[in-house]
């Protein structure tokens, strides 16, 4: 069943326009030669029927030519594991818990996709079973030593033919968000970039919520008519699970007949040199446009040197050219979830907002009492972070008995 | 050598709000710009012709004002566009939007290379390119910050990922999606626009494309669906710190002195 939307061209007529214009937030319709029509950027959500002025745009129901897959052919949640320079990627472990949880609604198996040399395989299946996946399905091939994107997607396009999961995640990496749309496009499927939260359906249908228009609404998606589905999540968005007693089972794929060859060759890998991370650090005051000028970050550095942190910063500071982007937290930039953080004159817009609330303790510091940053921390004070930074620094120092 | 860019128009301010009660989407104006990644794209291939002779054709899929961004393309030194524009293509997703997308680049004719920018600013998913090389059958680099080599057989770039700074050599024809480097997008030339003044940017339809299976495009050929909108959750768990700024500072230090940061 899918809605479509009928314009009533008799209801046409310069107030109707106006109001209906007014309620489509895209620029879906038009008015051209004394006829309002729909345009290319329709959504076809149907607001202007709802909202719009009464009988102008009216919502019937269209019967589905579309066949209906059968679910039920479709089973396991699966995880690619991503691997680096430093082994398996966390994120790829935060994404086997999280897996666990849904398939645990419908009964489904955990699967682990693991792509690579034999020596490299071997040293890592045994930690991934550890996380409490009921299969590792390996590819194994002295091609597959280095990530290869027309390799690797061979291998997946391959599991997902023979296994048929019903979902596959992916990390949330430059690797992971480069890779994942291959795969989505070769089979004609969903994949929503960026989950900040999964569910399951009974019906095997994967919830999948992401911040959209740039973060200030959150949008729930679903892919009801396409199997797999897939997402990308970024890393720490999910808490890394318990290591259980492994069970699980390693199962060798037949690599033979993968098209091996590929466009790409890897010429150089330069390994980025080595900043403080502040997705692993403990403690961070994060800085916002409350701050007037570049120098006065200082006063945040101070603060953090006292609390053992790491000043990070907002995407507007970033743009400023006042921190490097290594720094910012964000949807655009790094999620974070320390012990503590500070949050010193940050308005809390969700591209910010989603990259930090998973932290164990939020404290944040804002002049304007109604800020949406206030919504996601436990404690608030509002007031000039002018006033109150230099005060704290005193009186931390003071604390700790330094002067 | 023949370069595609892709383009799209998108909001200029994505200062979004939903109403709580209704659901309905406030969205402050109605103006528009270039997706500001795409703008690095653009130099990128205008750079790709300043040293090789190449021709430069633009595309974007949307309603027809996106026009606009198209003819800023031109003003900005690009050769030809192509707006792919029709009922048929709206609603669609990524999977749909990078499927037209290919439809309406195959309607270029040949092509060496296509940059896209790394993501748009309105959907944030920075998939469309990657889908778009899928369904071209041709090699793709996300990420790339910066052009090294082009030959007619093969472009060198370097692409910034995770933990490292790789170089990769790729077999043309290929696409790559371009990020935020150390470049600046040169301005749209107005001497240009006067002289183009009087060029029409043709509009690819449903009935122009190869494959004219409808359920491949728009809402119909989307796999996913936005079930619904709602604001950000709100965590009603919080305590407000008032009082003057001392009595406010002395209760920070006290939490931070019980959770032993002190």
């Amino acid at each position: 069943m899918a809605k479509k939307l009928i314009i009533n061209q008799e209801k046409v007529n310069q107030e109707t326009i106006d109001a209906v214009m007014k309620v489509c937030p895209f620029g879906g319709l038009e008015y051209v030669d004394g006829k309002l029509n729909f345009t290319a950027g329709c959504k076809n959500c149907g607001l202007c029927a709802k909202k719009g002025p009464a009988g102008l745009v009216t919502e019937v129901i269209e019967q589905d030519q579309t066949p209906k897959i059968d679910k039920s052919l479709w089973r396991g949640v699966s995880v690619f594991i991503e691997t680096d320079l430093d082994g398996v990627h966390p994120v790829s472990y935060e994404l086997i818990g999280k897996a666990k949880e849904l398939a645990s609604v419908i009964k489904h198996p955990v699967y682990a996709i693991l792509i690579g040399s034999k020596i490299k395989n071997d040293q890592y299946v045994d930690e991934i079973l550890a996380y409490g996946v009921d299969k590792v399905y390996i590819y194994e091939d002295s091609a597959y030593q280095e990530f290869n994107i027309e390799r690797y997607a061979k291998c997946v396009e391959d599991f997902i033919n023979k296994i048929k999961p019903t979902v596959v995640l992916y990390g949330g990496t430059p690797l992971g968000r480069s890779f994942a749309p291959r795969i989505a496009a070769h089979f004609r499927t969903g994949l929503t970039a960026d989950c900040t939260r999964l569910g399951m359906k009974e019906n095997t249908d994967l919830i999948q919520v992401r911040p959209a228009f740039g973060g200030n609404v959150m949008a729930q998606i679903v892919c009801p008519n396409n199997r797999p589905q897939m997402s990308t999540v970024r890393y720490k968005i999910f808490p890394m699970p318990q290591k259980v007693t492994p069970f699980g089972e390693k199962v060798y794929m037949d690599v033979t007949d993968l098209d091996k060859s590929s466009n790409i060759d890897t010429i150089e890998v330069k390994v980025k040199e080595k900043i403080q991370d502040i997705s692993e650090a403990e403690v961070i005051i994060a800085c916002g446009r409350a701050f007037k000028t570049k120098e006065d970050l200082q006063m945040a550095e101070e603060l953090a040197n006292l609390l053992g942190g790491v000043v990070a910063v907002t995407r507007p500071l970033v743009e400023a050219g006042w921190k490097d982007a290594k720094y910012q937290i964000g949807l655009s930039g790094r999620t974070v979830a320390p012990k503590l953080i500070i949050n010193l004159g940050i308005s809390g817009a969700v591209q910010f907002t989603a990259g930090m609330n998973g932290s164990e303790l939020i404290i944040s510091i804002n002049d304007n009492p109604s800020a949406a940053i206030f919504d996601v921390s436990h404690y608030g004070i509002v007031g000039d972070i002018y006033k109150i930074v230099p005060n704290l620094i005193a009186c931390i120092k003071n604390a700790k008995g330094l002067k | 050598m023949n370069i595609v860019v892709c383009v799209k128009q998108v909001p200029a301010s994505s200062d979004v709000k939903i109403d709580p009660v209704t659901g309905v989407l406030i969205r402050d104006g109605n103006n528009t710009k270039m997706n500001p990644y795409d703008l690095y794209g653009l130099e990128t291939a205008l750079r790709i012709k300043e040293q090789n002779s190449a021709i430069i054709k633009t595309i974007s899929m949307g309603p027809t004002p996106a026009k606009a961004v198209l003819e800023e393309s031109l003003w900005m030194g690009c050769d030809e566009s192509l707006l792919i524009s029709d009922r048929k293509f709206g609603g669609a997703d990524v999977v749909a939007t990078a499927y037209t997308l290919s439809q309406g680049i195959r309607k270029l004719g040949d092509f060496d290379l296509i940059i896209c920018g790394k993501q748009t600013t309105d959907g944030d998913t920075a998939q469309v390119g990657a889908e778009i090389a899928e369904y071209l059958q041709i090699p793709h680099i996300a990420y790339v910050e910066k052009v090294l080599e082009v030959t007619d057989e093969y472009i060198v770039v370097r692409a910034s990922m995770d933990k490292t700074i790789e170089t990769f050599k790729v077999k043309l024809p290929c696409l790559i999606t371009i990020d935020k480097g150390h470049i600046t997008p040169r301005l749209p030339s107005y001497k240009r626009g006067k002289e183009l003044n009087h060029i029409d940017i043709p509009i690819v339809t449903f009935a122009d494309v190869i494959d004219q299976d409808e359920t491949h495009y728009g809402l119909k050929g989307s796999p996913t669906q936005v079930e619904k909108m709602f604001p950000p959750t709100k965590n009603t768990d919080k305590t407000i710190i008032n009082g003057s700024v001392q009595e406010q500072v002395d209760i920070l230090t006290e939490i931070l002195k019980n959770k032993k940061y002190v």
